[in-house]
């Protein structure tokens, strides 16, 4: 484990602002608590300075995970966010997307959203904007990347995708031993 | 009458076995050389130039070759044959004439340091036995290599010398101190190698070539730097020569638990510079925003025209709101060019 270097952070929090925007800050500097992020085995973990304490007394091979993991690093250094970072990105969504109730079960199997299945989206998304997807209920069901702005969503057909599908809570299903 | 038939008959049998010998005979004034070894055939018989006028070249070249070829597969026949798989291989001797050489000679290669040393000392290479006595094993074993006798990394108890740390681990000791032999021994292959092809090799660090890359100019100057009598201490830097960053081999990454507050205001202040990089006027939001004002006025137009009864109320829908607040924030924001209505932005 180790903190994360200039360069590390600097890609993290590009990748997490696509999503947040300027409210990465409420997750860096909490009142509640100092939070950090630590890198293990190339995946960034978020967690308390307790639990970093803990977690010292743990050699690098035994140690599984650490806090809430946000995301990895690929081997050409770039950063992935895992659906595990939900939890964070929900709160401080800038741009939401509601999906209809019809359209959930595609949407946590892995599919895209389409057109015939958005219910209410954000005004002023632009397009390829990290979006959070909610259903009608207000429950988090995961992110994506918008693949049409707010205008063009409404003019387009109805089986055209409005949301390419990044990560889902159905994952915890379906990706269960890859998910740390 | 019979026996003229009987003496025709005879001539014509022995004009026969002529014809036949004919097409196998040659006749040469000089014997040919032949080395069949290598197939060869040399032919030193003269060529007279006047025959070589007189007919056509072509068949004049073609039937001296077949003559020759004739008389070569003649000698062949007369070597020892044997059957290989239903064909008759004939054994060819051993070639006889010294071809040249296909590739040059070798220069001789410089001597290594310790061919240098030995040579100077007087050291003769003293001829060892393959197999040596081990005791534990009662048996001759090899001298190096796979079970070797007195295998030093098979021990398994290695006493502790008395100035040694006791918690030394003196098993890795041993393993790291052979891995340092091999690589120097490796290293000063190379360094023999490299005096023998009058390759250039540098002391520490670089190799110079012609176009350097900035990485590598950076890498020069604080190499350059350090190699002072007090390590650099007492050099002055070039204007904005920055201290160098990695000079260790290994990256160096800040502790696992360093200061909080600073790691925390670090990457508060990554994030500041990060949103001050981000332009303020986004382009095409502001066309966007413009192309959604349009469109509530259009909206609002028709909504007039349509009659009162329809309230503003009932069409808001969550669309609608977010972007009037939206739409109200981001012309805020907007300073500066765009088109806006005649708003009051907040400066």
């Amino acid at each position: 484990m180790r903190p994360l270097t200039e360069e590390e952070t600097k890609v993290m929090f590009e990748k997490l602002s696509k999503y947040i925007g300027e409210n990465i800050k409420l997750l860096v500097d909490r009142p509640d608590g100092t939070y950090c992020f630590r890198l293990h085995q190339d995946r960034v973990y978020y967690m308390s300075e307790k639990i970093l304490k803990l977690a010292t007394n743990f050699s690098r091979d035994k140690l599984i995970s650490v806090g809430t993991c946000f995301g990895k690093f690929t081997k050409t250094t770039k950063f992935r966010l895992h659906v595990t970072a939900l939890d964070f990105l929900a709160p401080y969504a800038k741009f939401k997307v509601w999906v209809k109730p019809g359209a959930e079960q595609s949407f946590l199997y892995g599919n895209h959203v389409l057109k015939s299945g958005l219910g209410r989206i954000t005004e002023n998304t632009m397009q390829y904007q990290g979006v959070v997807v909610y259903s009608m209920a207000d429950v988090p069901l995961g992110f994506g990347v918008a693949a049409k702005s707010t205008q063009e969503c409404r003019r387009v057909d109805p089986m055209s995708i409005v949301v390419f599908h990044q990560a889902d809570v159905g994952e915890f299903i379906r990706n269960e031993d890859t998910l740390t | 009458m019979a026996a003229s038939s009987v003496e025709e008959l005879l001539a014509k049998a022995e004009q026969e076995e002529a014809e036949k010998l004919k097409s196998i005979t040659v006749q040469k004034e000089l014997d040919l050389d032949f080395d069949l070894g290598n197939l060869l055939a040399c032919d030193k018989n003269r060529i007279e130039t006047r025959d070589f006028r007189e007919q056509k070249k072509e068949d004049f070249l073609r039937s001296l070759a077949r003559d020759n070829t004739q008389l070569l597969i003649n000698e062949i026949w007369k070597l020892p044959t044997e059957r290989v798989e239903e064909v008759i291989v004939a054994k060819l001797p051993e070639p006889t004439t010294r071809l040249p050489r296909e590739k040059p000679p070798l220069k001789p290669r410089p001597p290594t340091k310790w061919e240098q040393f030995a040579k100077l000392k007087g050291i003769q290479k003293k001829k060892k036995t393959n197999l040596v006595w081990d005791e534990t094993a009662k048996e001759w074993k090899r001298r190096w290599g796979y079970k070797r006798a007195n295998d030093d990394t098979k021990e398994w108890l290695i006493e502790v010398p008395e100035t040694a740390d006791p918690n030394e681990d003196q098993f890795a000791k041993r393993v790291k101190a052979k891995k340092e032999r091999v690589a120097k021994n490796e290293f000063n292959r190379l360094k023999n190698i490299a005096r023998a092809q009058k390759v250039k090799t540098p002391g520490v660090g670089l190799v110079p070539k012609a176009q350097q890359s900035r990485n590598e100019l950076a890498k020069a100057v604080s190499v350059a730097k350090v190699s002072t009598a007090s390590v650099g201490r007492f050099q002055d830097d070039l204007p904005k020569e920055k201290p160098p960053k990695n000079s260790g081999k290994r990256r160096k990454f800040d502790p696992l638990i360093g200061d909080f507050s600073s790691e925390k205001q670090k990457q508060l202040d990554l994030l500041k510079t990060m949103g001050s990089k981000k332009p303020r006027l986004d382009i095409t939001k502001a066309v966007n925003q413009q192309m959604r004002e349009e469109d509530k006025e259009e909206a609002a137009a028709k909504r007039r025209k349509g009659g009162g009864k329809r309230g503003r109320k009932g069409n808001m829908t969550g669309k609608g709101k977010a972007g009037k607040a939206g739409g109200g924030g981001k012309a805020g924001k907007a300073g500066g060019g765009g088109k806006r209505r005649g708003k009051p932005g907040k400066k």
